[in-house]
């Protein structure tokens, strides 16, 4: 596997094991790359995951959704039109 | 109500990222600006359950993820292809490479259980910490420990990265033909 030697094995790990641990060894390693993905790849995601999410934060607040929030927020007294009857669903 | 200004200006102040939040989780800008503006309505009616100087991100991130949870179990009802729906919203504009990364990377997000994405997302993007996410998904900061690298697998799996090597030059045309081939 490509991303083998990225991991950050103990160089002497695998040389040092006698035969039959050795092909143990061989037997689990995919499945531990699997389950501890390097680093890079981490990395990776994490950068295309923020990148997606910035650019949805460059867009700012819609303008009306800004005006809903001074609406809401400026007058005396008033109470929002819709009900908040099921604010706690799926809270529990 | 005549809200402290300080109070509004930190909602409004969190809106950008609420929003984003929205839309990762739904795929739908239309439908993120729905729940963004419920979450609101709901949040400014009970402002006074907001204690300052506490987490206001936090507080409206909780809000916005319980209103999507009820409408997704609402909706999973109504509408079985929910996640096919999604996946067709992002496939708007695959003209330009670097785009049909971005537009894979989406599609790929979307396929993964709405539990493991919210807690990527929150942990990932939104940038809380793993306490704050486990409070606002309701869980136990193992769970989503577990619930972000499963997240993270799944996502190496569904975009074939093996390794580093997979991100090089010829990534953006891999994709390309991936996308061909499969739509």
């Amino acid at each position: 596997m490509k991303s083998r030697k990225t991991l950050n094995e103990a160089p002497t790990a695998e040389t040092d094991q006698p035969e039959a641990l050795n092909a143990m060894e061989r037997v689990t390693a995919p499945r531990r790359a699997e389950v501890r993905l390097g680093r890079e790849v981490q990395h990776r995601i994490g950068q295309q995951l923020r990148a997606m999410y910035d650019d949805f934060v460059r867009q700012g607040v819609p303008t009306h959704i800004e005006e809903l929030v001074h609406r809401l927020t400026e007058h005396d007294g008033e109470e929002p039109a819709d009900p908040v009857k099921t604010q706690d669903d799926g809270a529990a | 109500m005549k809200l402290d200004p300080v109070i509004r200006d930190q909602v409004l102040a969190t809106v950008p990222s609420l929003r984003a939040f929205a839309i990762s989780l739904c795929g739908n800008v239309d439908r993120a600006d729905d729940l963004v503006q419920e979450t609101l309505l709901r949040a400014l009616a009970h402002i006074d359950s907001f204690e300052p100087g506490t987490n206001m991100p936090a507080w409206l991130f909780t809000i916005l993820r319980n209103l999507f949870r009820s409408e997704y179990r609402k909706r999973r009802r109504e509408v079985e292809d929910v996640d096919g729906r999604y996946a067709d919203t992002l496939k708007s504009h695959p003209e330009q490479t670097g785009r049909v990364e971005f537009e894979e990377f989406r599609t790929a997000l979307s396929r993964l259980p709405s539990d493991q994405r919210e807690a990527l997302i929150l942990v990932g993007a939104s940038g809380f910490s793993y306490e704050d996410a486990a409070a606002i998904c309701g869980c136990a900061v193992g769970t989503i420990k577990s619930r972000v690298n499963r997240a993270r697998t799944r996502l190496a799996d569904l975009l074939s990265i093996d390794s580093v090597d997979d991100f090089g030059p010829d990534r953006a045309t891999r994709a390309v033909l991936a996308g061909g081939g499969r739509n």
